[in-house]
């Protein structure tokens, strides 16, 4: 009942309302205002995170039994590159910074915005251009990519499908990744409130900084070896070519100095809004707040050392391997320091199972198997058995997906109620999230298993006796994407239909519960004054 | 909030001229230096020169003498990630 | 003649934007840092191949175009040392000669590369495929490396033209307070301020009836100094040259000296 007096008197729908140069559309694809950006974020993303999923289903489909079931291996092929292209380009890595942290980083911090509004917007241009070359990669040309989404050399130099385009794609998309780093680091070094020391900034925007900086220095390795790759297609050049001396291993060197703290870029966001769930949801000041804010930093630092873990077995250097591998241990530290924080945290809180908490806690158990398994994986002789198995494809989807993805939809029911003012359906939400996580575990585990026995990852056919195994693992793709189904169901109808709540549904401490739901267009009337750290709860209530 | 204003006034146009003049003469060094066979040294001088015009540039023309420290730390943190990247890739090359 | 030194608060941070463009020069550092990482593996692999390739280039362009980028980033930073003294004319004409520069050294590496094509040695030629591996390792680097460079040059005149243009055309600077701004200076009176802050001018009381204020200033070329913050796209776009100016400082020993 209270909700429905709050309903009545609420002011109009916040920043939604407002009126700009532009109507309709333009008043979105033309704004410079965070928030809309990061919702014009946010539903391209899912969009096409929904293209992946199509793409993650036929291949799972495929493999339901051995031999040719659905498609030819060629396509086969092309359908992994893309599901790969797609989920890590297009939806992982901007996933939470650009959505979430475009419409929460400037209000965490107590700004009306981020530091340079115009270069935001052309970020999410870029972004759709990227999107735009992608596709025409898939209909132009000879045929989709089929290199998978390393684009190793010297097969995506020499085959004759459309490589050159898609990875002119990546390289764009690139630049908008970079633009957006970019701007959130100059954003926390210059627009937090007066009062807002470091160490009294919120987890996440911490967490957005490390991964800015990851942003700013990988991607543009990632670039000019995209480049080069064109190059060498264009003109010959020849630098990874070995008939005129190139050294292919050197591009996998380059790629991974990129690609592997990309991985870092798509997990410490989601690191960041777990920090911002589990003390909101536990009524309780988060446990080592600056080991978890040092931690963040540790991750990138150390993350960007350990690239040569995915080149055991391309003929690198022993030496290479053994300190790679002996750095790849290193990096567990931070990420299990947060883990121990955030289990600490919940000690003795006043715990409230919301919807968001479930999938806190998802997320840590899911990388928690997930990390572990990549420490197997960082093991050198280990590591030449599961090579390129299935073990692998299970490994980084329990991080990637069951890690970042959950954190995803963690950060997606958190904040649905601040950025829609309305609550979604939470007894329908719990559903679909116990449908993931069964969906989820029955889906990639097969894999860790899969890959133990000797499957291969990228094979379009196996033996009969992984039969079982596969046949598990298409059937927990069902349940997993009725649980998608379910929940963007829920959350949709919950945007018109959803109950109407006030500033503070969950009874958080930091700024973006301070004001009201949505926010309104300036953010703040008059800028915060900050006396006090992120997490003190104040004889919490709910409202 | 941290400083992070500049804290300077203005840089006379006689610095800058000392500036360049610094640059040409490194570039005559470095360019009678590799005409001497040095051998294997060649290279070295040759990066350590470019390395010093390079920071005169840096501190001089680019202001970072008279920037807050937070400038002068962001640019040496992207100098060691750029020699790590460098220098890790012959843990590979070295030994193979 | 009498200077003028008007107080007001301008809401923008030219701290921010000159971080924002020390944080793009990384990222362009990077990706030069991507093909540094190429060149020195492949120079450590084929030492006397890259030694024998190097003796191709021409010592004595490289170091003209060495001495014409190294001038242009002087007069790049003299030309905003001047826009600092409030020396409008100056500036100009420094910047003039930078984009001159800069054009300069893009056609000296013009007619360098047209040399190299015409003796057939060109990514993927025949010619140059008949040499040994490191030597056709050298030539691709060297094209990739300072064909990339030269369009950062090319951008780099791009982005001073600009600036020329704007400096050229906006003598004046308005600032307009409406809306928002206006309560800032409700009550208050408007004044210009001499030398030892005596007012040489002043307006009435601003109250609810004035609806905008437009100021609008002239930057007259006197030896007094003007707010350095008015200059900071000048400054950036500075930073911006200067960077292309290091890594060329880099690739002149790395290509043409270690012959």
């Amino acid at each position: 009942m209270g909700n429905r007096a709050i309903a009545e008197h609420a002011p109009a729908a916040g920043f939604y309302e407002e009126k700009g140069r532009f109507s309709g559309l333009f008043a979105w694809i033309f704004s410079t205002d965070h928030k809309r950006i990061g919702l014009l974020y946010m539903i391209s993303i899912l969009i096409l995170f929904s293209v992946g999923v199509v793409f993650g289903f036929l291949m799972r489909l495929e493999l339901v039994s051995p031999g040719k079931t659905i498609m030819e291996p060629q396509t086969y092929n092309s359908i992994f590159t893309l599901h790969g292209v797609i989920m890590i380009f297009l939806f992982i890595i901007p996933g939470l910074p650009a959505a979430f942290g475009n419409f929460f980083l400037p209000i965490q911090i107590g700004a009306r915005d981020v530091a340079f509004p115009r270069l935001n917007l052309l970020s999410w241009w870029l972004y759709i251009s990227g999107v735009v070359f992608a596709l025409l990669a898939l209909f132009t040309g000879s045929g989709p990519p089929d290199t998978g989404w390393t684009f190793y050399a010297p097969y995506s130099t020499q085959t004759g499908t459309n490589v050159s385009l898609a990875v002119f794609a990546a390289f764009i998309l690139g630049f908008s990744s970079i633009l957006t780093g970019l701007n959130f680091v100059t954003t926390i070094h210059r627009l937090r409130a007066p009062g807002m020391s470091w160490f009294r900034m919120p987890l996440f925007p911490w967490s957005l900084y490390a991964t800015g900086w990851v942003q700013l220095l990988a991607t543009p390795i990632i670039g000019i070896t995209l480049l080069l790759v064109i190059f060498e297609r264009l003109f010959g050049v020849g630098v990874f070519d070995p008939l005129k001396g190139g050294d292919p291993i050197l591009y996998q060197h380059l790629f991974w100095i990129y690609s592997h703290p990309a991985v870092y870029i798509m997990i410490l966001p989601a690191m960041g809004v777990i920090s911002e769930i589990i003390p909101v949801h536990a009524h309780r000041t988060i446990f080592g707040y600056r080991f978890i804010a040092y931690s963040s930093l540790a991750i990138a630092g150390l993350g960007s050392l350990v690239w040569g873990h995915h080149m055991f077995v391309s003929g690198q250097s022993y030496t290479a391997d053994v300190v790679f591998s002996l750095l790849t241990f290193l990096v567990a530290i931070p990420s299990a320091i947060k883990v121990f924080n955030w289990v600490s945290t919940l000690y003795k809180g006043s715990i409230v199972m919301e919807t968001p908490l479930l999938y806190a806690l998802s997320f840590i158990f899911l990388f928690s198997i997930g990390g572990l398994s990549g420490l197997m994986q960082g093991a050198l002789s280990v590591n030449v058995h599961i090579h390129d198995t299935a073990f692998i494809v299970g490994h980084f989807h329990y991080v990637m997906f069951g890690g970042t993805g959950f954190g995803f939809f963690g950060a997606l029911h958190h904040w649905f109620p601040k950025m829609f003012g309305r609550m979604y359906n939470k007894t329908h939400s719990r559903i679909a999230w116990f449908f993931l996580f069964v969906g989820f575990n029955m889906l990639y585990f097969p894999m860790f298993i899969l890959g133990w026995m000797g499957m291969p990852r990228r094979y379009y056919d196996y033996l009969p006796q992984f039969h079982t195994w596969h046949l598990m693992s298409t059937i927990g793709s069902w349940i997993l994407i009725s649980g998608l189904i379910l929940m963007f169901a829920n959350l949709i109808r919950s945007l018109r239909k959803g109950e109407r709540v006030g500033s503070d549904p969950w009874g958080g401490s930091t700024l973006e519960w301070s004001i009201s739901s949505p926010p309104p267009k300036e953010n703040f009337e008059e800028i915060p004054r900050i006396d006090h750290g992120p997490y003190e709860f104040k004889g919490a209530s709910k409202e | 909030m941290e400083d992070e204003s500049p804290k300077h006034g203005l840089v006379g146009y006689g610095t800058y001229f000392l500036t360049w003049f610094a640059l040409l003469v490194l570039t005559a060094l470095t360019v009678t230096v590799a005409g001497m066979k040095l051998g294997s040294l060649s290279i070295l001088t040759a990066i350590v020169i470019a390395c010093v015009k390079s920071s005169v540039v840096l501190f001089f023309f680019m202001h970072l003498k008279y920037e807050a420290p937070v400038f002068k730390i962001m640019v040496l943190v992207v100098i060691l990630v750029l020699a790590i990247f460098i220098g890790f890739t012959f843990f590979d090359v070295s030994f193979r | 003649m009498s200077a003028t030194g008007i107080a007001v608060e301008q809401h923008k941070d030219y701290i921010g934007a000159k971080i924002g463009m020390w944080l793009f020069l990384f990222t362009e550092l990077l990706l030069f840092g991507g093909m540094f990482l190429l060149y020195s593996v492949y120079r450590s692999k084929h030492p006397a191949e890259f030694h024998n390739a190097a003796a191709e280039l021409d010592t004595i362009v490289g170091t003209l175009n060495t001495i014409i980028l190294l001038t242009s980033s002087l007069t790049m930073a003299l030309s905003i040392a001047a826009i600092h003294r409030g020396n409008k004319r100056l500036c100009m004409i420094l910047l003039a000669i930078t984009i001159v520069l800069g054009t300069c050294f893009l056609v000296n590496k013009y007619f360098e590369w047209g040399a190299k094509f015409s003796h057939g040695i060109y990514p993927n030629s025949e010619y140059l495929l008949s040499f040994e591996k490191g030597e056709i390792l050298f030539f691709g680097l060297y094209f990739t490396m300072t064909g990339l460079h030269g369009l950062h040059v090319l951008v780099g005149i791009i982005v001073l033209t600009v600036m020329l243009t704007k400096i050229i055309n906006r003598p004046h600077r308005g600032v307009v307070f409406e809306g928002v701004g206006m309560e800032k200076l409700q009550g208050a009176h408007l004044a210009v301020l001499g030398e030892r802050d005596e007012r040489v001018w002043e307006s009435e009381a601003i109250d609810e009836t004035v609806r905008s204020v437009a100021i609008s200033f002239k930057y007259l070329p006197v030896g007094k100094r003007i707010r350095v913050e008015e200059y900071a796209n000048l400054e950036t776009s500075g930073l911006y040259w200067h960077l292309v100016d290091i890594i060329w400082i880099f690739l002149f020993p790395l290509f043409y000296l270690i012959t």
